[in-house]
């Protein structure tokens, strides 16, 4: 515990200011105190004083983009968008049955997933740190429940351990925590730690260790009830005569450092990953139509950017129909939000700055694949009790997440069954969409050998071949040198979406890039 | 990681329906190592890597933006310039060089610089030549 200089805690402290003033204040309170720290996030804008009449020119209708139309014309500014696709969301994206699917060079995949099924190609999951997301989601009446990330009965799984057989993941972690705890314990009972822990500190550590590693009362980590109660009983506690259990037997520690298993156990530690995550009811794009209906009268779709170009006073953007029937039609506008990912903006004849132009055409956007598999049945549900989260592998899918929802329903379900990057990523989005079926199937039947039975359909997405991205998400050569120049307004134009920000790939960087680059355009402008 | 591919082929027998006009490609050797690209030979390389983005034909895609061909590119001429995009990326695309070696480069290299109709077979890439690009 943290103490004051007043010597009073810090718990103390907060629980006085409680009761005196109310939990608003508390919370602000504890906000300066670094204890509730969010995103740059600062609520909703309030822009006032648009002049009238000035109008802005958004490119691209992902959640960037339509963050800053939806907050412009609240403002009271002219605002227009282009958007390349027949629908808005951009990478915020779901795929059903009925949705046909081409990726570039042609390839077709018709999804025939059992209504209300669905895999989102993009992002997939909203951290409950992510406040400007979970704002507009709530702001539109997008219905929001758990994604569950972590669970202990999943899988960890790795080909050259256990005999490449499956391991429950709070096995493989209680045995980990168990064995480091006891070695620590041990360590710290030797008087080993003198100079680097006071007598004291040794002794409470070891308690600590104790508790946190589950160890016995000689701070052992052995078969018994303290493990056990962690690792899971090889007969499991029940009622009635029969309702002793039996303890199960843990793996030492050495087993575990040479599984490998342990690089599996700490996704749900990383500050974005941490419970509670949400997912919208019904797929990811939930989000993206929350805003679409808000804003649609403002977006101009099949609309594909070929030229942009900075004027004494404006911006002049010209677009042709995405399909290339049709004519070219220039826009005029006072100023630009761009939002298009560098990745196609490169591509794009445009005048910006050379430094500008330089910080657009060397941002490499990273590969990764998804596959959506569908089964007969929940089979990980009904053998394997596994209740949403996901399962980890050395394999080439990476991993396998179970459904969020509909649990304990009888019909077909959705596994994201290959989620992968680098090396693997790129030999997956190489295969032709059905390869890439084949591929998680086959990998995939090594963890759940069910898969061959149940197997109905599937759909499998490189991110490289998605025609309006070109990749995942932007990766900066050199971000030190080169993020705030690409935050600045270039001629009449501002940059915004995930690659503008310290959250890159996730919705709430996106958005939040948006609102600065909103705010600061209507300062600018008021300033004029 | 051998036996995880001996273990993939034990089980590769399943009804996925091919799409019209889709040629099942070969893909021993791949999915072998999560850093590297373990391909060996021009066309292997081409087949498991570069064809996600210029395509099995490549001819390239358009999009809203788009991937170049590299049939009839005349930017292959010199191997210079195709082994330092590979090395180093360009734009939108990746730096391949820390996945592919010296001998992988200069293969993949001079593989596009003589297949899709382009016969661009003077003065090949070599090692040597990626290794100075690096």
């Amino acid at each position: 515990m943290t103490f004051n200089a007043q010597g009073m805690s810090r718990r103390s402290l907060l629980s006085m200011i409680g009761t005196v003033a109310g939990s608003a204040v508390m919370y602000s309170a504890m906000t300066e105190m670094g204890l509730a720290q969010s995103s740059n996030w600062a609520g909703r804008p309030e822009l006032r004083g648009a002049p009238k009449g000035t109008r802005i020119l958004v490119l691209g209708a992902g959640l960037a983009g339509m963050t800053a139309a939806f907050e412009l014309r609240n403002a009271g500014y002219e605002v227009k968008v282009l958007e390349y696709r027949e629908k808005a969301g951009g990478r915020c994206w779901t795929l059903r049955g009925g949705d046909t699917y081409t990726e570039l060079g042609g390839f077709e995949q018709k999804v025939e997933f059992e209504d209300g099924n669905y895999l989102n190609p993009g992002p997939w999951r909203i951290p409950s740190d992510h406040f400007a997301v979970l704002d507009y989601a709530k702001r539109f009446g997008v219905e929001l429940e758990p994604f569950i990330q972590v669970n202990y009965n999943a899988y960890v799984h790795n080909t050259e351990a256990f005999e490449g057989k499956p391991q429950r993941f709070k096995e493989i972690d209680a045995d980990f925590r168990g064995g480091v705890s006891e070695l620590l314990a041990k360590v710290a009972d030797q008087g080993k730690l003198d100079g680097l822990v006071s007598a004291e500190d040794a002794k409470i550590l070891v308690s600590a260790l104790k508790r946190y590693g589950a160890l016995d009362e000689n701070a052992a980590y052995v078969t018994g009830e303290d493990s056990s109660s962690h690792r899971g009983w090889s007969k499991a506690e029940g009622g009635g005569a029969d309702g002793e259990p039996i303890p199960s037997e843990p793996h030492d520690l050495s087993t575990i450092l040479n599984s490998d298993l342990w690089k599996s156990l700490t996704g749900g530690l990383h500050l974005h990953m941490q419970t509670t995550m949400f997912q919208p009811k019904g797929g990811m794009d939930m989000i993206a139509q929350g805003f679409e209906k808000q804003i649609k009268d403002l977006i101009t779709y099949n609309a594909k950017v070929v030229k942009i170009r900075n004027t004494d006073d404006g911006v002049d953007v010209t677009w042709v129909p995405s399909d290339g029937a049709g004519a070219a039609v220039v826009e005029s506008a006072d100023y630009c939000i761009c939002t298009i990912p560098f990745s196609v903006l490169g591509q794009i004849d445009h005048d910006f700055s050379a430094r500008m132009s330089h910080i657009i055409s060397t941002m490499p956007y990273a590969s990764s694949t998804k596959v959506g598999l569908e089964f007969k049945r929940r089979f990980w549900e009904q053998d394997e009790h596994i209740y949403g989260g996901i399962s980890y592998t050395n394999l080439p899918i990476s991993q396998i997440s179970y459904p969020s929802t509909g649990y304990f329903s009888d019909g077909p379900a959705v596994l994201l069954a290959a989620y992968s990057w680098g090396a693997y990523s790129y030999q997956f989005n190489a295969l032709p969409p059905s390869e890439r079926v084949a591929k998680a199937l086959e990998y995939g039947a090594q963890i759940h050998p069910q898969y061959t039975e149940e197997f109905k359909t599937g759909v499998g997405v490189g991110w490289h071949r998605v025609p309006w991205t070109l990749g995942c998400f932007g990766l900066w050569n050199d971000r030190e040198a080169d993020y705030m120049e690409a935050t600045k307004m270039d001629g009449r134009t501002l940059m915004a979406g995930e690659h503008i920000s310290y959250l890159p790939a996730w919705q709430e960087g996106a958005i939040l890039s948006a609102l600065d680059a909103i705010k600061r355009l209507h300062a600018t402008i008021i300033e004029n | 990681m051998k036996h995880i591919f001996m273990a993939a082929l034990a089980v590769s027998v399943f009804a996925v329906p091919l799409w019209a006009d889709e040629v099942r490609p070969d893909t021993s050797g791949w999915f072998e190592n999560p850093a590297k690209l373990d391909q060996r030979g021009g066309e292997d390389i081409y087949r498991a890597v570069c064809a996600a983005c210029h395509m099995p034909d490549g001819k390239g895609a358009q999009g809203a933006g788009m991937y170049p061909a590299l049939a009839g590119n005349h930017n292959l001429e010199f191997a210079d310039y195709p082994t330092h995009v590979v090395l180093n990326g360009l734009r939108a695309m990746p730096a391949l060089g820390g996945q592919l070696d010296d001998a992988q480069i200069a293969e993949v290299v001079n593989y596009i610089r003589t297949s899709f109709g382009n016969s661009y077979v003077e003065d090949p890439a070599t090692s040597d030549l990626v290794a100075a690009s690096r």
